[in-house]
């Protein structure tokens, strides 16, 4: 209980330094936005736009929390606040929970946000459901969280830490990747074959094992920091 | 050789010697003893018979015929590179229980040669794909997830590489192992999901009798080098671990 408090505790922190620099997460929202417009570029007819639209909305949220994962320990090595927090009376567990809940907090945000314009930008058939929908986001978000927060934590002491997150974090969110734009595809157009319940699954499955597996694993980097 | 069982004991025999030589190393004994020097010779004997009868013992692969013949490299390669990922992921646990810092060098060496056998899989698997498929790469399970794999051991050498406090390398790159292979194998599942097409795994029951013998023996072969391999650069590592934490040398004094 004390754990699911402070945890919290940590959360809050974090969500009330984004509202109170509100540039920061419109920064990455607009990074979406851009990447959204480039990938339209790409495509040679505008029919397909609607085509991978489930896929693009999650492709560009993955490039995009690359930078807010990144600020999410960079903000820490600002005037030592990292020391600061780790002198806390808060077990590192806490810690790694509470940033990435605030993290999975915001990346549902920026995709929420986001959501209208790839309706409006690449006009995909919708025929799911609204909650549904929500679901598949907090699941893919919660997803991308907790591996991110995990290597957001690793690279940003090393040099050229904003080359090496992606560089580590890619290929552990591959199956988040795969999953969730599935999952959005299917369940737009209409999942007639109710295969959506199985990508969510998966989804589950992959939270279960990253929430479970990578605080263990922060506390172990967290004890060399 | 002919013998199958003869093979698997002859073989198994070698990997338990191996095995208490590696036994014997962790626990600091036989420091002087370079015991994986015979290894690797034995190994590089083996793989130049095991080639040998690959290329020109064996028989004709019924359905793929000569290109068949690639399989005596690509399969050892495929078995080695699962093995070895697997005891880098043992070594990384034991590493963060233990604290010990040669379990740190055994990840750091078995996480190069695995790299380096994973890519032999790919060159090796691609060069197979295009005659028997018609396409170099498909996004089949097996190959997403080795690339991925691949990807991301690579991304915990260079981890590695930018790291400049050794604990901090050893816990870092112990963690990044262990979410590596994590991560294959989620990735293997996701994409089993989403597709396949690579054939099913063969079993000696599938496969005619030379050939199993062949395949064992080109996968011994490839086991001995591995290990060769690795405990020579397990020996770099240490020497390179010393050399970091000796103490200055004292400064000159002027006469």
């Amino acid at each position: 209980m004390t754990l699911l408090k402070q945890s919290l505790a940590v959360a809050y922190k974090d969500l009330l330094t984004e509202w109170r620099q509100p540039s920061r997460i419109a920064g990455v929202f607009f990074f979406c936005f851009a990447l959204l417009l480039l990938f339209a570029f790409a495509m040679p007819n505008t029919q397909m736009l609607s085509d991978i639209a489930g896929g693009t909305l999650w492709l560009g949220l993955l490039l995009a929390s690359t930078r807010s994962l990144d600020q999410s320990f960079h903000l820490e090595m600002e005037n030592g606040a990292l020391e600061g927090m780790v002198l806390w009376p808060v077990p590192p567990l806490a810690m790694f929970y509470g940033k990435a809940l605030a993290n999975a907090l915001l990346l549902t945000l920026v995709t929420l946000a986001l959501t209208p314009l790839v309706v409006v930008l690449y006009h995909p058939v919708w025929n799911g459901d609204i909650p549904t929908f929500l679901g598949i986001v907090a699941l893919g978000c919660l997803a991308l969280a907790a591996p991110g927060t995990l290597v957001a934590a690793l690279s940003v002491q090393a040099r050229g830490s904003s080359a090496l997150l992606p560089l580590l974090m890619f290929p552990l969110v591959v199956p988040v990747v795969v999953a969730a734009s599935k999952a959005t595809t299917l369940h737009l157009e209409g999942d007639i074959m109710s295969q959506v319940d199985d990508w969510m699954r998966l989804l589950v499955m992959f939270n279960l094992a990253h929430w479970a597996l990578d605080g263990w694993l922060f506390t172990r980097i967290a004890e060399d920091g | 050789m002919s013998n199958p069982d003869l093979m698997l004991a002859f073989g198994a025999g070698g990997v338990a010697t191996a095995l208490l030589a590696a036994i014997s190393m962790v626990r600091g004994g036989l420091k002087s003893f370079r015991w994986e020097a015979y290894v690797g010779a034995f190994g590089l004997g083996m793989v130049l018979m095991g080639q040998y009868m690959g290329l020109f013992v064996a028989p004709r692969e019924r359905m793929m015929g000569e290109v068949g013949r690639i399989l005596y490299v690509h399969v050892p390669s495929a078995w080695l590179t699962m093995l070895i990922f697997t005891f880098t992921c043992i070594f990384a646990f034991a590493f963060l229980m233990s604290g010990k810092r040669i379990f740190d060098s055994l990840v750091e060496s078995s996480i190069e040669v695995g790299v380096i056998m994973a890519i032999l899989l790919q060159v090796t698997g691609s060069l197979f794909a295009k005659p028997t498929w018609g396409v170099y790469w498909d996004w089949d399970p097996r190959l997403v997830s080795t690339a991925v794999m691949t990807l991301s051991f690579v991304g915990v050498l260079i981890l590695r590489s930018v790291l400049d406090d050794p604990d901090r390398r050893a816990t870092w790159t112990s963690v990044g192992a262990i979410l590596a292979t994590l991560s294959m194998l989620i990735t293997y599942f996701s994409v089993r999901l989403w597709r396949t097409l690579h054939q099913m795994q063969s079993s000696p029951d599938s496969v005619s009798d030379p050939m199993v013998v062949i395949l064992r023996a080109n996968a011994f072969a490839f086991l001995f080098l591995s290990i060769f391999f690795i405990a020579w650069r397990t020996r770099i590592a240490v020497a390179r671990a010393q050399a970091d934490e000796a103490p200055p040398l004292p400064p000159e004094v002027p006469v």
